[in-house]
C-alpha cells in the first residue's frame, strides 16, 4: 500500500511527459489523473491506519544515498501520522488538481506536459514528506521547486513567465543555502543524518556553544536558524517572498496546487517534523513567531490593496502561512498543521473557483474588469463563498477551528511574544475577511465592468472542473469539525503518537484547552465578522467609500500598493548590483588586471626586450668597436681594482 | 606483476588504430570514413579494456593495483611504473568514455584534415590514460606535458577564428607553470634518489618544511593553471570559445581534471605539512574563484565563454574539496570531478549542437527553441539542472559533500562556498531561458531542427549517467572510498608525527571525534586548542 501511495505519481510522470506524443492527450490525463487518485486513495487507508488506529509507524529503507565516512543517508520512506496528514493533503488535492486540469487546460497544445509536471511534482512532495532523513528532504525540497519552476514557465513563450520562474528558483535557492548549511550544522553537532537518530541526540547537545567570528553562538539555535532561513524561502515568508505573487504567473491549477495548498507549505511541515530539535532552540523558535506574525500582517495589508484576483488570493495565502509559522514559534505545532491542513482544502478550492472565474471570463484577471456575474455562474459563486467563509473562519467551517486554535494557543503561550502574535493575528484576520469579501463584491457583484464580447462569453464551467471544486468545498467544510477532536482536541496525543513532540512545559496548546479568558477565543470570530461588514459598507453600500479613504492616506496606499517596495529594494541591492559586479570582474578583472600583469605583460615584456635587444645590432663597424672598447675598459678596470 | 598487462594495452590501445590510420592513409585521402571509423572502433575497443581494467579493480584494496614496472634509465633509478587506486580508476574510465562520444560528435563537424583530427584524439587519449597510470615522476611529467601537444593542435589547426592566439595562450600557460613542477620534480630526485611514486610514499621520505613549501608551490604553479584556479583561469574561456565542439569537451571533462588529480597523488601524500600550511591560501583562491567565475557568467554573451567560467567556478569547488583533507571533502572532490567531466562535456556538446546548425554562439541569435527542439531541450534542462547542482543528479552528490567536507574544516570557508548554491543557478537559468525559452520568432532558429538519431546517441548516455551518479552515487563513490580514506589517514599520521617541521596551523579535524568537532565548529582552531577545549567540557 506504500508504494502505491508514493510511486504511481512518478510513473505518470515519465510516461506522460516522454511518450506525450505517443499516447495523446486523453492518454496521459488518463495515466497521470489515474495514477494520483490511485495514490490518494492509498493514503487515506494509510491515514486511517496510522493516524486513527494507531498502527504501528515505520520506516521503509530502499537503498544507500549517501555513504562517504560517517554521512550516510539512505532513499527510504517513512511513515509516521505527521506523514500520513501530508500524503491526504497533498495527494487528495493534487488529484483534485488534475482532474479540473483536463478541463482548465482544454484548449492548451501542451496537455501530456502540463500533466507530466503536475504528477513529477507531486512524487517530489511525496518525497519530501516521506522522508527519513534531511538529505532526502533536501530532495524533495529542491524537486518541489524545480517543478514550480516549471510550472510557472508552462506558459514558457511568456516573458513575465520566464521571469518569475527565474525569481522563483533563485529566491528559493537563497532559502536554500540556509538549509544546506543548517543540515550541515545539525550533522557536524549530532554526526548523524537520520531523523530519528538526531532527535535522540538532540537533548544532549542543545547547550553547547561555539565560536564564529569572535562571537560566542550556540550551535543548536544556529542550525535551527538556518533551517528555518530554508522554510522562509519555501513557505514565502517575510524577506523571502518575493517570488510568490510573481508565481501567478503560471496556470491557476498550478497556483492551487503548489502555490497555495501543497509546496509552499513544506516550510511549515518540515519545522513541524523537526519539533524536536526545534524545542530546544527557545531563541530559534521566538524567531520563527515574529517572522511569521509579521508575514502574516504584511502580506494581508497588501492583499487588501490588489487588483488581480489571483495575487489577491497568492497574499493570503502567505498571510495563512504567517499563521502556520508563529504557531509553530508558540510551540503550537499541532495547530499549525491542523491549520495547514484545513488551508490546503479551502485555498485550493479559492484558487480553483478563481481559475473557474477567469475562465469564464475569457482569461480577464483584473477584479476592476469584472463584476456582476454571480447569477451567471452560480456554483462557482457558490463554492467562492463557501471558500471565503473558511478562510474568514466563520463558525463551523474549516478555517473556524484552526485558526482560533492556533490565536488561543498563542495567547496561552504567556509570552510577550505570544502576546504579540496574537493581536497581530487578530489585525490580521479583520483584514483577511475584509479582503475576501472585497473580492467576492468585486468580482461577483456590482454593475458588469467587463466589455460585452466578455460578457456575451460568460458560462460556467464544465462539470470535470466543479467535480473537484465541489470535493474540495466538502473538505472546507468539514474538516474543521472532524479534524479537532483528532488534531489538536483531546484525542491529539494518541493521534500524533511520536512524530511531534512538545516539552511539556511549552505546551501552549493543552493550555489554550484549559486555562483562557472566553474572550481570547471568541475575539477572532468577532472581528471576522466586523471585516466582512466592513467590506459590505465599502463595496456595497457606499461605493466612493474606498476611493475617499485612499485620498486620504495617498502615500500609505501607494506603499502598500507597490508591496512594500520589497521588490524594487532587491532588484536594486542583487540583481542590478550582480550584473554591475560581473561587468566589472570581466572587463576590468579579467581582461585589464589578470591579463593585463600577466600574459599580455609578459609577451610585452619579451618583445620590448627582444626589440631593445635587436637595437644593438645596428650592422655598423664602429658601433661594434665602440662597445668593445668599453667592455675592455671596464675589464681591466675590474682585474686593476681586485 | 606477471598478470596480463591491462593498463598498457588500455593506455596504447589508441596508438593502434593511430597506426591503422596511417596505414590506410592513402587510401583513405579521399574517403575520410575509413579514419572515422577506425578512430570510433579504436576507441570503443579502448573504452571496453577500461571496463575490463575497472571490473577487475579490487575497491576494497586502497594499495596500487594492476602494477607493471619495468626499468627503463636504470642507472638514475627511472622505471616504466604504472598502477592504479581508487583515485585514478575513475579518471581512466572517464577518459576512455569520452573520447568515442568526441570522435561521434565530430563526425560531421570536422570536414578538413579528418585524418589528422582522428590522430591527435586517439594520442590524446594515450597521453590522459597515461597521465592517470603513471607512477614514475618522470612518466608523470611526459604524459601530463604530452597531453598539450594534440590539444595545441586541435585547438589551433580546427578552431574558431581567434584560434591561433588561443592555443598560444594555452600552451604557454600551461607549460609555463610545468617548468616549476619539471624542476621540482628534479629536486625530489636529488633530495630523495628516486622519482618512483610507490617508493617515495613508502619511504615516508621527510622533506624539511622549507624544501616542502618550496616543492609544494612548484607542484601547485603546474596544477592550479591547469584546474584552472584564479587567477591563472584566464587561458580558459578563450581556449573553450575557440576550440572545436569535442575539443571542449576533451577540456573540460578530462585535462581540467589533471589538476585535481595532481594535488591528490602527489602534492598532499609527498608534502603534507605543507599541503596543510597552504591550505587557506587554496580555499581563498577557490573561493574568489567560485564567487567572480560565477558573477562573470552572469553577463557573459558568449554560450561556450559562460560554460568555461562556469567550469572555473566548478572546479573552484573541487580545490575546496580536496583540501578540506577529510572523507567528505575528499570523496566529494573525486566524485565533482567526474560529474563535471559528464556534465560540463555533455553543456559543449549542448552548445555545438545549436552551434552545428546555425554557427554562432551568440546567446541573443538564439531564443525559443523549445517549441522546435522539444528533445534537445529536454536534455538541455537535464544538464542545466546537473550543473545548478539539483538533489538526484550528479551535480548535487559532490558538491554537497564538499560543503559538509568544508563545513569539518572551516565553517567560513563552508558558508562562503555555499554562495555558489545561489550564484550558481543564476548565470544557467538565465542562459536556458534566452536560448530555450520565450518566443520562437527568429527566422533561422525556426529553420533549426531536433536532435537527429546520432546526436541522441551521445547525449542518452550522458543524460544516464547524470542520474545513475545522482540516485545511486555508491556504486561511484565506494571505488575510491578505500584509497581516499588511505589517503587521509597516511596524510594525519604525517602531520601528527614530531618533524622539525610540523606547521599546526592547518585545519584538518578528524571526523570520527565528535567532540572535538563540536568544540571546533565555529573556528579554524589549531588542534592542541580543539582538544584542550574537549577536554575543559
Amino acid at each position: 500500500m506504500w508504494f502505491i501511495a508514493v510511486f504511481p505519481p512518478l510513473l505518470g510522470a515519465v510516461i506522460a511527459g516522454l511518450a506525450g506524443r505517443m499516447i495523446g492527450d486523453r492518454g496521459s490525463q488518463l495515466v497521470t489523473c489515474s495514477g494520483v487518485i490511485a495514490s490518494a486513495i492509498a493514503s487515506v487507508w494509510l491515514f486511517f491506519n496510522i493516524g486513527i488506529h494507531h498502527s504501528e509507524s515505520h520506516v521503509i529503507e530502499l537503498f544507500t544515498w549517501f555513504s562517504s565516512g560517517t554521512f550516510k543517508a539512505s532513499w527510504a520512506l517513512r511513515f509516521d501520522t505527521l506523514t500520513a496528514v501530508m500524503l491526504v493533503v497533498v495527494n487528495f488535492v493534487s488529484a483534485c488538481v488534475h482532474v479540473y486540469s483536463v478541463g482548465y487546460m482544454s484548449h492548451d497544445h501542451h496537455k501530456p506536459r502540463f500533466m507530466a509536471y503536475l504528477s513529477l511534482f507531486t512524487f517530489c512532495m511525496l518525497m519530501l514528506v516521506t522522508a527519513n532523513n534531511l538529505m532526502q528532504m533536501f530532495f524533495g525540497w529542491e524537486g518541489v521547486g524545480l517543478c514550480s519552476y516549471l510550472l510557472i514557465n508552462f506558459w514558457y513563450e511568456k516573458p513575465s513567465a520566464n521571469a518569475a520562474a527565474i525569481k522563483a528558483f533563485v529566491v528559493n535557492r537563497a532559502g536554500d543555502f540556509g538549509f544546506a548549511l543548517g543540515i550541515m550544522t545539525l550533522y557536524v553537532l549530532t554526526g548523524v543524518l537520520d531523523f530519528d537518530a538526531i532527535f535522540a541526540a538532540v537533548p544532549s547537545v542543545a547547550g553547547q556553544t561555539s565560536a564564529f567570528l569572535g562571537y560566542s553562538v550556540n550551535v543548536l539555535t544556529v542550525a535551527c536558524l538556518l533551517l528555518f532561513m530554508g522554510a522562509m524561502g519555501k513557505s514565502a515568508q517575510l524577506g523571502l517572498h518575493t517570488w510568490l505573487p510573481d508565481a501567478m504567473e503560471g496556470p491557476t491549477p498550478v497556483s492551487a496546487l503548489i502555490h497555495a495548498a501543497t509546496m509552499v507549505t513544506a516550510g511549515v511541515f518540515m519545522l513541524a517534523r523537526l519539533s524536536p530539535v526545534f524545542e530546544y532552540a527557545p531563541t530559534a523558535l521566538a524567531v520563527v513567531a515574529i517572522v511569521g506574525a509579521l508575514t502574516a500582517f504584511v502580506a494581508a495589508t497588501i492583499g487588501l490593496t490588489q487588483f488581480d484576483i489571483k495575487r489577491v488570493i497568492a497574499y493570503s495565502t502567505m498571510s495563512q502561512l504567517g499563521y502556520m509559522f508563529f504557531a509553530i514559534g508558540v510551540s503550537a505545532y499541532s495547530a499549525a498543521m491542523f491549520h495547514l491542513m484545513t488551508h490546503a482544502f479551502f485555498k485550493a478550492l479559492l484558487f480553483l473557483g478563481a481559475g473557474s472565474v477567469i475562465h469564464a471570463m475569457s482569461g480577464e484577471q483584473d477584479m476592476r474588469k469584472m463584476g456582476g456575474i454571480a447569477r451567471r455562474i452560480p456554483v462557482t459563486y457558490g463554492l467562492m463563498w463557501i471558500g471565503s467563509l473558511a478562510l474568514a473562519g466563520v463558525p463551523f467551517f474549516a478555517g473556524y477551528y484552526s485558526k482560533d486554535m492556533i490565536l488561543e494557543a498563542s495567547f496561552a503561550a504567556g509570552t510577550g511574544i505570544g502576546q504579540f502574535t496574537y493581536w497581530i493575528g487578530i489585525c490580521a484576520a479583520v483584514m483577511t475577511a475584509f479582503y475576501s469579501w472585497r473580492l467576492i463584491f468585486m468580482t461577483f457583484h456590482g454593475k458588469p465592468r467587463a466589455d460585452h464580447h466578455v460578457m456575451d462569453h460568460v458560462h460556467e464551467a464544465p462539470l470535470v472542473m466543479l467535480a473537484p471544486l465541489l470535493a474540495l468545498a466538502i473538505g472546507s467544510i468539514c474538516a474543521g469539525f472532524i479534524g479537532y477532536e483528532y488534531f489538536v482536541g483531546h484525542g491529539r496525543v494518541e493521534f500524533w503518537g511520536r512524530s511531534l513532540f512538545v516539552l511539556s512545559n511549552q505546551d501552549s496548546v493543552s493550555v489554550a484547552h484549559h486555562a483562557l479568558p472566553v474572550w481570547v477565543g471568541q475575539l477572532p470570530t468577532v472581528v471576522g465578522g466586523i471585516g466582512i461588514l466592513l467590506a459590505l459598507v465599502a463595496y456595497v453600500l457606499i461605493p466612493t467609500l474606498p476611493s475617499l479613504i485612499v485620498e486620504r492616506i495617498r502615500p500609505v496606499y501607494a506603499f502598500v500598493l507597490a508591496k512594500w517596495r520589497f521588490d524594487e529594494l532587491y532588484d536594486f541591492l542583487f540583481v542590478k548590483t550582480a550584473l554591475r559586479i560581473g561587468l566589472a570582474f570581466w572587463k576590468t578583472g579579467d581582461a585589464k588586471v589578470i591579463e593585463g600583469l600577466g600574459p599580455n605583460a609578459a609577451s610585452a615584456l619579451v618583445r620590448v626586450s627582444a626589440w631593445k635587444v635587436s637595437m644593438a645590432q645596428t650592422g655598423y663597424i664602429f658601433h661594434y668597436a665602440f662597445v668593445m672598447v668599453i667592455g675592455l675598459v671596464i675589464l681591466i678596470a675590474w682585474f686593476m681594482i681586485k | 606483476m606477471g598478470g596480463f598487462p591491462i593498463l598498457s594495452v588500455t593506455t596504447f590501445l589508441p596508438l593502434s588504430g593511430v597506426l591503422l590510420i596511417f596505414l590506410f592513409h592513402k587510401r583513405s585521402a579521399d574517403n575520410v570514413d575509413v579514419a572515422r571509423h577506425i578512430a570510433l572502433w579504436t576507441s570503443l575497443a579502448t573504452f571496453v579494456a577500461s571496463l575490463v581494467m575497472l571490473r577487475g579493480f579490487d575497491s576494497g584494496s586502497s594499495s596500487f593495483q594492476m602494477v607493471e614496472l619495468v626499468p627503463w634509465m636504470p642507472s638514475l633509478g627511472i622505471a616504466y611504473h604504472v598502477g592504479v587506486d581508487g583515485i585514478s580508476v575513475l579518471f581512466i574510465v572517464l577518459s576512455a568514455f569520452l573520447t568515442p562520444l568526441c570522435i561521434i560528435s565530430s563526425w560531421a563537424s570536422v570536414k578538413s584534415r579528418v585524418n589528422e583530427y582522428m590522430v591527435s584524439f586517439l594520442i590524446l587519449e594515450t597521453f590522459m590514460i597515461g597521465t592517470f597510470c603513471a607512477l614514475d615522476l618522470l612518466q608523470f611529467y611526459i604524459f601530463f606535458e604530452g597531453v598539450l601537444l594534440p590539444m595545441y593542435l586541435i585547438i589551433g589547426v580546427w578552431g574558431g577564428s581567434n584560434r591561433v592566439y588561443a592555443a598560444y595562450k594555452f600552451f604557454i600557460y600551461t607549460l609555463f607553470g610545468s617548468v616549476f613542477m619539471l624542476i621540482a620534480f628534479l629536486a625530489i630526485h636529488f633530495l630523495a634518489g628516486t622519482t618512483d611514486i610507490v617508493e617515495l610514499f613508502e619511504k615516508k621520505q621527510e622533506f624539511s618544511f622549507s624544501v616542502q613549501a618550496i616543492l609544494w608551490l612548484a607542484f601547485f604553479s603546474s596544477f592550479a593553471v591547469k584546474v584552472p584556479m584564479w587567477p591563472v583561469h584566464t587561458w580558459l574561456p578563450d581556449a573553450h570559445v575557440e576550440a572545436p565542439t569535442a575539443g571542449s569537451v576533451i577540456l573540460a571533462g578530462v585535462l581540467l581534471k589533471m589538476g585535481g588529480y595532481g594535488f591528490l597523488r602527489l602534492s598532499i601524500p609527498l608534502l603534507p605539512d605543507a599541503t596543510s600550511y597552504f591550505a587557506p591560501l587554496v580555499f581563498s583562491l577557490s573561493i574568489v574563484a567560485l564567487v567572480y567565475a560565477s558573477y562573470i557568467a552572469l553577463v557573459q554573451e558568449d554560450m561556450k565563454k559562460l560554460i568555461a567560467y562556469s567550469s572555473v567556478a566548478h572546479m573552484g569547488y573541487v580545490t575546496i574539496g580536496i583540501f578540506t583533507l577529510n572523507v567528505q571533502g575528499v570523496e566529494g572532490a573525486i566524485f565533482q570531478m567526474l560529474s563535471h567531466g559528464i556534465v560540463s562535456s555533455a553543456l559543449f556538446l549542448c552548445v555545438g549542437t545549436v552551434y552545428d546548425r546555425l554557427h554562432t554562439r551568440e546567446i541573443s541569435r538564439y531564443g525559443g527553441l523549445a517549441t522546435n527542439m522539444p528533445r534537445y531541450a529536454l536534455i538541455f534542462m537535464v544538464m542545466m539542472l546537473a550543473s545548478v547542482g539539483l538533489p538526484g543528479t550528479s551535480g548535487f552528490v559532490g558538491e554537497f559533500l564538499i560543503l559538509v567536507g568544508a563545513f569539518q574544516a572551516n565553517v567560513l570557508v563552508a558558508a562562503l562556498t555555499a554562495t555558489g548554491l545561489v550564484l550558481g543557478c543564476m548565470y544557467m537559468l538565465w542562459l536556458y531561458r534566452r536560448v530555450i525559452f520565450g518566443k520562437l520568432y527568429k527566422t533561422d532558429c525556426q529553420t533549426m531542427s531536433d536532435l537527429g538519431l546520432r546526436e541522441v546517441f551521445v547525449f542518452a548516455p550522458l543524460v544516464l549517467l547524470v542520474f545513475w551518479m545522482g540516485i545511486y552515487p555508491v556504486s561511484f563513490s565506494k571505488v575510491s572510498s578505500a584509497s581516499v580514506l588511505h589517503l587521509i589517514n597516511n596524510y594525519e599520521l604525517a602531520l601528527s608525527s614530531p618533524s622539525e617541521s610540523s606547521d599546526q596551523a592547518g585545519l584538518p579535524i578528524r571526523t570520527d571525534d565528535r567532540q572535538v568537532v563540536a568544540q571546533a565548529l565555529w573556528r579554524p582552531v589549531d588542534r592542541e586548542r580543539a582538544e584542550g577545549l574537549g577536554g575543559a567540557h
